[in-house]
């Protein structure tokens, strides 16, 4: 049997993804895509792939088990919890599945979309690309029964990449976009004054913000002839909320558009957990170029940021959440040591 | 087509993010103000500037997506102003490489439960309501909302009539509705405010196609009547993999 990911069992929300599908918007197809670039980039970093691709868990994981070989994964964006035939396995970091064994990923402990990268990962292209985008209807929501070919591992694993926080909400900066002008002053000053949270009405099609009080209304509500929309666009929709376009929206809306969420802030809005506060912030142009210049220099700069995890207890950040004991008298399975 | 006046300050230009810029030919739809948005576009696809990514039109406009860190927003803004400056670009006229397409369609009945509301509405017989979007080819003004999408007009002014406020379930693939001097044309079964006269065969998105996404913006449609039961065999021709439709190049 060539080596393969068994799913065993699969949370709601799990998908093949890698950096979309570009080109297409002429013809009326979003780009798609992992929401979180970034954590999409880490994984392909700790598993040494040239073309990222990962399965992308919203809110929760599933159980996936190593056919045919060892498999080398890692575990990247929105915290999940993760064990490894019942032993846990740290989060932003790679590891070994032995052929055989079971890894069992959990619900989310911060932010949304968590990232399984494995080795070898293929599948077919589909207009040029392997992402899913179940919207338009490609590729498939993945299910207990599907198997994903992969490579055998090509070393054991072990590695890790510090992690930042995008996953609890904070500060967006936004753009003006073509409608910002039909809002008065005082509307956009309260868009940056009030405290949002992030709606559970969230997909990876687009995030609503919810907040108390009066609604966000342009001048023109009604009146917007439809016209070309992208990720990251702020919609006022009808009932006055900011809600803000993700990587697999619709591309023509018909909304006035409050601003545009700079493209380096855009996975904070998807990752955020529901419930997460937000606020939107106005930026020049200029801060929008060095953010984003700023963010393509960081996922350049992640294979020189692996770091082998070390076994010493001290650099264990969360030393009473593994099995020690077990590890310490398990002499006969040495896969122990290795993923504590 | 004609130069008609779009309205003081188009062509304008906005920022949609720090990737993206729109090149903005009026703020309400005429064929004019849509036939320059495709003919700009088509410039600018020949242009071929270094860092440009991707190009598109809407009703109106033309999108640019670019990679800002490549080619700065004052050096695309000055090649924009600069094309735009070569012509008048609502009376250019539309590019070469378009096509016609002749499409068999099924009104009314079970294929288009809203023809007769669409009737009364524009105050014809059904009849006269096919004979209205069939007589003449109409364009492909843009694809969008969903994959491969496409906005056909501008009809006449009978058919200025708004979006229901229900939405009709289950409207399948190829379902035609109509409002607002448009058609549409879905690509798969869906839920709209549209309202649905007939059932055209062709499918502006299949995966399995040669083409996947047939249509493009400025094609012209031409919707060919067809009886329930021609329609039936044609669908299970379409369904075997075969393109009803037929294509030929406009000059």
């Amino acid at each position: 049997m060539s080596a393969a990911v068994h799913i065993l069992g699969a949370g709601p929300g799990l998908s093949l993804q890698d950096t979309g599908r570009q080109g297409f918007l002429a013809k009326g197809l979003s780009r798609g895509g992992a929401v979180d670039g970034l954590a999409l980039a880490e994984g392909a970093v700790l598993v040494g792939a040239r073309d990222p691709l990962a399965i992308e868990m919203a809110g929760a994981g599933g159980r996936f088990r190593a056919e045919g070989a060892d498999l080398l994964i890692a575990l990247t964006g929105a915290p999940m919890s993760a064990e490894i035939d019942g032993t846990r396995v740290a989060w932003s970091a790679s590891h070994l599945l032995p052929q055989g064994a079971e890894l069992k990923i959990g619900g989310v402990t911060r932010g949304s979309y968590g990232y399984l990268s494995v080795a070898g990962l293929t599948a077919p292209k589909v207009l040029g690309a392997r992402s899913a985008h179940l919207a338009a209807g490609i590729g498939h929501r993945l299910q207990a029964g599907d198997r994903l070919t992969a490579q055998p591992a090509p070393h054991k694993g072990g590695m890790m990449l510090p992690q930042d926080d995008r996953f609890s909400g904070g500060t967006v900066r936004l753009l003006p976009s073509v409608q910002t002008d039909q809002f008065d002053k005082e509307t956009l000053r309260r868009l940056e004054e009030t405290a949002f949270l992030k709606d559970a009405r969230a997909s990876r099609m687009g995030a609503r913000m919810a907040h108390d009080g009066p609604g966000f209304s342009s001048s023109e509500h009604l009146a917007i002839l439809s016209e070309i929309i992208v990720p990251g666009d702020v919609q006022v929709v009808g009932d006055g909320a900011p809600y803000v376009l993700l990587n697999e929206c619709q591309t023509t809306g018909g909304y006035p558009r409050i601003g545009t969420v700079i493209s380096a802030d855009l996975a904070k809005v998807a990752q955020a957990a529901p419930g997460m506060p937000i606020r939107f912030r106005f930026v020049t142009l200029d801060q929008a170029l060095a953010a984003r210049d700023a963010a393509l220099r960081q996922i350049e700069s992640l294979p020189d940021k692996v770091t082998a995890r070390l076994r010493h207890p001290g650099d264990i950040p969360d030393l009473l959440s593994y099995q020690l004991v077990s590890g310490a008298v398990s002499a006969h399975h040495d896969h122990d040591q290795e993923e504590s | 087509m004609s130069g008609t006046d779009p309205g003081a300050g188009f062509p304008r230009l906005h920022h949609i993010g720090e990737d993206g810029m729109l090149v903005e030919f009026g703020d309400r739809l005429t064929m004019a103000v849509n036939g320059a948005a495709i003919a700009f576009r088509a410039a600018v696809e020949a242009a071929g500037w270094p860092g440009v990514a991707e190009t598109a039109t809407s009703l109106k406009s033309v999108f640019l997506r670019f990679d800002p860190l490549d080619l700065p927003h004052e050096t695309l803004r000055a090649h924009l102003v600069d094309l735009l400056a070569t012509c008048d670009w609502y009376g250019v006229g539309l590019p070469r490489g378009r096509r016609l397409w002749t499409v068999p369609t099924a009104f009314g009945g079970d294929e288009g439960p809203k023809l007769e509301e669409v009737a009364a509405l524009a105050g014809m017989s059904r009849a006269e309501v096919i004979d209205a979007l069939c007589a003449r080819p109409v364009r492909v003004l843009t694809l969008g909302f969903l994959p491969g999408m496409p906005y056909l007009g501008q009809l006449g002014a009978a058919f200025d009539f708004p979006r229901q406020t229900e939405l009709t379930p289950n409207v399948p693939a190829g379902g035609l509705a109509v409002a607002i001097r448009q058609l549409v044309l879905f690509p798969g079964q869906t839920q709209t405010g549209w309202r649905w006269i007939g059932r055209a065969a062709l499918d502006v998105f299949g995966l399995t196609a040669d083409h996947p996404f047939p249509l493009s913006a400025g094609d012209e449609v031409r919707f060919r009547p067809v009886g329930a039961s021609e329609f039936a065999e044609l669908q299970d021709a379409c369904r075997a993999g075969r393109m009803v439709a037929t294509e030929q190049a406009l000059s």
